[in-house]
């Protein structure tokens, strides 16, 4: 399954300033390994130590918050749009 | 719980992608020093950045307090600039147009004290404030960040009351505004903004969905300040001075209790902040005091991970009449449950028909007619005092942090005429509303 990722400001360091890159994966969780591999470092800044999202980061699936869905075992269907955005804004 | 002192050489252009970013002049931010990440102590340079790139964590300003005394405070002019000191502004903030908001009225409130059997309360009334809501105070300091930052567009993702304050101030700034707000929001809120700017955006969704939006924005936009996303540590400081007004008011002195609406959790971790400050300039004496916090059962995320004695706050769809409070995956809830945890408050709930009621109460008791987070901070506070968290003993401040005139649909068919009748003297003997 193909999938664009929109990246934000501070993570462009990582993909060369893109602010839309491209991975592969069946879930979240496949996409994020996918997107490792492509930017190595970028995975640890989304997901802690225990491998979960980490607190102030949302992760969006077509328009719908992961946290919502099944978190990193939300599916990606192929063309699907992911955002990862900091979740420290608001109020 | 103020943010570390920030080291010299501490940058973030280098993680923050910032090609043509402006230079702030001298003494842009007064005494800050930096920003610095609440999780991680991350250290970033003072510009316009809100989260970690570390760990996301959300950035705090971090000062280098001069001797602040309470003559130079008292001194100073009747909004919240007598705090300038203490806020992330130029010494010269005065001389740009901002709404000057602030220095609003500290009412002891006997007859609702009464009611409550509380023996010693006070409301904080930010309703009156120049958009009627404390947004008022948070926009003033991002507006000066803003103009620091050489921003083109003031913008903000708002429930209702934010996008009021930032349209009104970028009118009398003269700076273009966009604001952004969920469609179903209360009518009264849309034309409170929308006179003031020709930018308001209605977006199909819940706030969380605007939020969404306002920060994909802010990362692809360059020159726009988003008050509450990419100036957002500056913008948050302007809460503290809620904190600061209410030791002056009462004399320079912390209260026992204090009880504060939740949406973001901002507004709450800001007003401890401010005490923790006033303790360590000397400003006042250094006193426990218990923070609590209200929300709607309809969007209680916070409460419900407080009940639950977890951290871990799970984000909700909300479905409340308080609309102002309907921020279902509050950026500072966290937080929240820290202070409310460490200061022996408590963190609780109403359904939408208590917050009604509680509306009625303030105004029958107190003559304040507050919008539907005032009702909720209320009704909150009735109920703390029913199940015991509330010490009735202790001298209690309640904030209202906005006017009833903007939520008029949520009570309307609370209050109405007690009669409809002849304009005849007998009519009138009819309704049984006379002396005799």
């Amino acid at each position: 399954m193909s999938v664009s990722v929109r990246v934000p400001t501070i993570l462009r360091t990582y993909t060369d300033g893109e602010s839309e890159v491209s991975a592969e994966g069946a879930t979240l969780a496949d996409v994020l390994d996918s997107l490792e591999s492509s930017f190595p470092g970028i995975k640890a800044r989304i997901v802690d130590e225990d491998g979960k999202l980490r607190r102030f980061v949302n992760v969006y699936v077509g328009n719908d918050d992961v946290r919502f869905l099944d978190d990193l075992a939300t599916v990606t269907p192929d063309g699907t749009q992911i955002s990862v955005i900091p979740a420290v804004a608001g109020g | 719980m103020s943010a570390p002192t920030i080291d010299e050489t501490a940058t973030g252009a280098e993680v923050h992608e910032a090609p043509e970013q402006h230079a702030p002049r001298t003494g842009a931010f007064g005494n800050a020093t930096g920003l610095a990440c609440r999780e991680c102590g991350h250290q970033v340079t003072l510009g316009p950045f809100y989260a970690c790139p570390e760990c996301f964590g959300p950035l705090e300003v971090a000062y280098a307090f001069p001797q602040v005394t309470r003559e130079e405070i008292e001194a100073g002019p009747r909004n919240i600039w007598r705090y300038k000191a203490l806020l992330p502004v130029p010494a010269d903030i005065e001389t740009s147009p901002n709404t000057e908001p602030g220095f609003t009225r500290l009412l002891k409130a006997r007859n609702l004290g009464a009611e409550l059997g509380i023996d010693n309360l006070w409301v904080k009334d930010d309703s009156t404030n120049p958009t009627n809501s404390f947004k008022d105070r948070v926009v003033a300091c991002a507006l000066s960040a803003a103009r620091e930052l050489d921003a083109k567009v003031f913008a903000c993702p708002s429930t209702g009351n934010l996008a009021n304050a930032v349209a009104a101030a970028g009118a009398r700034a003269g700076i273009k505004t966009v604001v952004f707000i969920p469609s179903n929001l209360e009518t009264p809120k849309q034309v409170n903004s929308a006179i003031f700017t020709e930018n308001l955006v209605a977006v199909d969704g819940n706030y969380d969905d605007v939020n969404k939006l306002a920060s994909e924005i802010a990362g692809e936009e360059d020159g726009w300040a988003f008050v509450n996303v990419n100036v957002r540590p500056y913008y948050a400081e302007g809460s503290k001075t809620l904190g600061y007004e209410i030791a002056e008011q009462l004399g320079w002195r912390l209260p026992d209790q204090i009880v504060i609406p939740v949406a973001s959790g901002s507004q709450l971790t800001k007003v401890h902040k401010a005490f923790q400050e006033l303790i360590k300039l000397g400003l006042v004496e250094d006193k426990p005091y218990k923070v609590f916090g209200a929300q709607a059962t309809g969007c209680s995320p916070v409460s419900v991970a407080y009940k639950a004695g977890t951290d871990a706050i799970r984000p909700v769809k909300p479905d409340t009449i308080a609309k102002s409070l309907a921020i279902g995956n509050p950026a500072d809830g966290i937080y929240v449950l820290d202070i409310c945890r460490e200061t022996g408050g408590a963190v609780e709930d109403i359904t939408d028909d208590e917050v009604r009621d509680a509306i009625v109460l303030l105004a029958r008791t107190e003559g304040i007619f507050t919008e539907t987070a005032g009702g909720t901070t209320v009704g909150v506070l009735k109920k703390l005092v029913e199940t015991g968290q509330l010490d009735t003993s202790l001298e209690t401040v309640v904030i209202n942090t906005g006017h009833g005139l903007k939520t008029l649909d949520a009570i309307a068919d609370r209050v109405s005429p007690a009669a409809t009748i002849a304009p005849t003297y007998a009519a009138f003997q009819a309704t049984g509303l006379g002396a005799s």
